[in-house]
């Protein structure tokens, strides 16, 4: 069997900090075939970010600090590899694009020495060939006039070109895994569209697997094989992109799914908030971390951590609702037949 | 009619000749009670249209007529004082939007300072009254900003702007920095609050969901003008404009089953520049659709339906 592209395990990441210790990553497995695209949903400080930044080597040690898991790009492990090393792999096999292209590049540097920065780092280019190269990988991500593009600097470009820069870089190695951090979130839809329909068309060249973090169900929906939705610092359900949005087995999927309004609603209806915050970090919930928010928690459920527990072919959801004597729910799927029925359950009075 | 607003313009002089059309010749009307959506791109202009409308940004030509009085071109300190109590603005980055070294109590207060004489008690029995009801509690009170998650300071942020009981709200992207999850507590609160007061809303996001959720009606901008304005419902199911077709198009749906059928129509290149814009159509460069005409000839505001209006040469 060929190792998938990139497969994180058991990763678990602190940061220490004045107030004490966060538990920003707690066991985090997510994994990504080749080819494939993964969307990684959650909220702000769900960790998600923290976790791919983490088996990078981008995250600030200290006060981060990765305690233990195992992240396999390609059957290689990269935790605890060192600097030099992962230089070399960053870039090469993992390209990255983040949030805000304006801050990722150097304003200083024209577009076209950035690239060719890169291609003489990575790939041993020459000057000019890399020169060559950048404009050509401009062109491949549709920016116009490449060659006039390639002598300007960031300032002159917009949000989505900068973007399209910022994809430009990332292929220059044309990597096995492309991580991909709320790409789009800074841009407007009509911009958003055609940087996602970029992205998918160079997957469908080179075979690259993408990771793709998000907090837009609509953007998942129009990307993913696979979703991960994550929760304080965990997975809470994963499986395949169809299974999550038309299957979904936790409730916080379906408070997300929820807190958007339908095409056919209006206001006279109200949305169906998710209501207060996610837990503090510092002292993670004993039992399960979203039980506070949770509309149909059980007195288990604050006690007891709920294991994964698979519901279908590859589709898993932290939750206790999918112990076969635990009350049905509308809306949630619930085929009852994972976790054994030995554990005792009692719904919240 | 609450407020009406006649071919408003706002230019920025950039000092060499290049001058920015921001704001290029808006007419629109409100209706007292209503909530109308404005949306558009970046740099389409949204928010220097809704600065403009309540006078934090002068007016380069046109009027705002607001319960019949017109009101001034550029706002003097005792403009502000009268006008305070009738328009208020909730912003979009509820990090930046409020100040850092006073407590939310003080934050909270200022507007009331401002303006009326009121005793001690008299201020923190309101700021306690506005901080309940926008679901914070007297707690909060003495609390700084960063102690609060971005939620809870839209929520400081509304207060803020509701405690001098305006009949008018501009709510410039209230939600766009907010999760998911949180965004639809705010959009229930605001919902609830034009309820209970009566709000009139101009609510300007890019969220095209939630514009179509709580708009009565809807108004599509494209680099500094008007492309179409209509019922909420009518301008999101049968777009007129080939702009908010497009614009309706690109917005992915949350569910896979209908996106991997959807066939993408992309549209091409990015929003032109707002500098010296060219004469005719504002978006001939990027139409699908576009005719001979387009390019020099600005399209007039053409009736479509009953209250549904657009700006192109194809009706």
């Amino acid at each position: 069997m060929t190792p998938q592209a990139l497969k994180i395990s058991h990763l678990v990441v602190e940061f220490s900090t004045y107030g004490g210790i966060v538990q920003a990553v707690r066991g985090v497995d997510i994994e990504v075939e080749k080819g494939e695209t993964l969307a990684v949903v959650g909220e702000s400080g769900c960790g998600k970010s923290v976790t791919l930044q983490a088996i990078m080597g981008l995250l600030p040690t200290p006060p981060g600090r990765i305690v233990a898991g195992s992240a396999k790009l390609m059957g290689q492990e990269l935790i605890g590899l060192p600097t030099a090393k992962l230089n070399t792999l960053r870039g090469v096999k993992i390209g990255m694009i983040f949030q805000d292209p304006m801050t990722s590049l150097n304003p200083t540097m024209k577009i076209g020495d950035q690239i060719a920065e890169t291609l003489i780092v990575h790939r041993g280019l020459t000057k000019s060939l890399a020169h060559i190269e950048a404009v050509r990988l401009l062109e491949l991500t549709r920016i116009p006039e490449p060659a006039k593009r390639a002598a300007q600097y960031p300032f002159e470009f917009s949000g989505g070109m900068l973007q399209r820069v910022m994809i430009a870089l990332s292929l220059a190695c044309s990597p096995d895994v492309l991580i991909a951090d709320e790409p789009t979130t800074a841009l407007d839809v009509t911009i958003q569209n055609q940087v996602l329909e970029l992205m998918r068309e160079i997957q469908q060249q080179t075979g690259m697997a993408i990771i793709l973090i998000t907090h837009d169900l609509g953007v998942v929906a129009r990307m993913a094989n696979t979703v991960a939705v994550m929760y304080a610092g965990q997975v809470v359900e994963s499986g395949t992109v169809d299974e999550i949005f038309h299957h979904s087995a936790h409730p916080y999927t379906l408070g997300l799914k929820d807190a958007i309004p339908s095409n056919s609603q209006n206001k006279d209806t109200r949305l169906i908030a998710i209501d207060g915050s996610p837990p503090d970090l510092f002292n993670p919930p004993a039992g399960c971390s979203y039980y506070a928010r949770c509309p149909h928690a059980m007195a288990l459920c604050q006690t007891r951590p709920a294991p994964m527990t698979p519901v279908s072919t590859d589709h898993y959801a932290r939750c206790w609702l999918q112990h076969p004597k635990a009350p049905l729910v509308q809306g949630l799927y619930q085929p009852q037949t994972g976790i054994d029925s030995k554990t005792n359950i009692h719904p919240r009075s | 009619m609450l407020l009406q607003i006649k071919n408003l313009k706002k230019y920025f002089d950039l000092g060499d000749g290049r001058i920015v059309h921001a704001v290029d010749d808006i007419s629109l009307t409100i209706a007292e009670n209503e909530v109308l959506g404005l949306v558009g791109e970046s740099g389409s202009g949204k928010s220097t249209f809704g600065k403009t409308i309540v006078g934090l940004l002068d007016k380069t030509a046109g009027e705002v007529i607001y319960q019949g009085e017109s009101l001034p071109h550029n706002y003097r300190a005792a403009d502000f004082k009268r006008c305070r109590g009738k328009m208020q603005m909730i912003f979009q980055d509820p990090f930046t939007a409020l100040n850092p070294r006073l407590t939310v109590g003080e934050i909270i207060a200022e507007p009331l300072r401002l303006s009326d004489n009121l005793s001690a008690r008299e201020e923190k029995q309101r700021v306690v009254f506005w901080l309940e009801k926008v679901g914070l509690s007297q707690d909060h009170l003495g609390r700084y900003p960063h102690e609060f998650s971005g939620g809870q300071r839209q929520r400081v942020g509304i207060a803020r702007a509701l405690i001098m009981e305006p009949e008018l709200v501009i709510c410039d992207e209230p939600i766009s920095a907010l999760d998911v999850s949180v965004q639809a507590q705010i959009i229930n609160l605001l919902i609830e609050l034009k309820k209970s007061m009566s709000l009139t809303m101009v609510f300007i996001a890019h969220d095209l969901t939630m514009v179509r959720f709580i708009s009565d009606r809807v108004a599509v901008m494209y680099l500094g003008s008007l492309v179409e304005e209509g019922p909420a419902a009518q301008v999101f199911d049968k777009p007129l404009h080939p702009y908010t077709k497009a614009l309706i198009a690109s917005k992915p749906e949350p569910d896979p089953r209908i996106e991997q059928k959807r066939q993408h129509h992309l549209i091409k290149g990015d929003i032109p520049s707002p500098i010296n814009p060219p004469a005719g159509c504002r978006f001939a460069g990027r139409c699908s659709q576009v005719i001979q005409r387009c390019h020099h000839e600005n399209p007039d505001r053409i009736k479509a339906a009953p209250g549904h209006y657009v700006n192109c040469h194809l009706y």
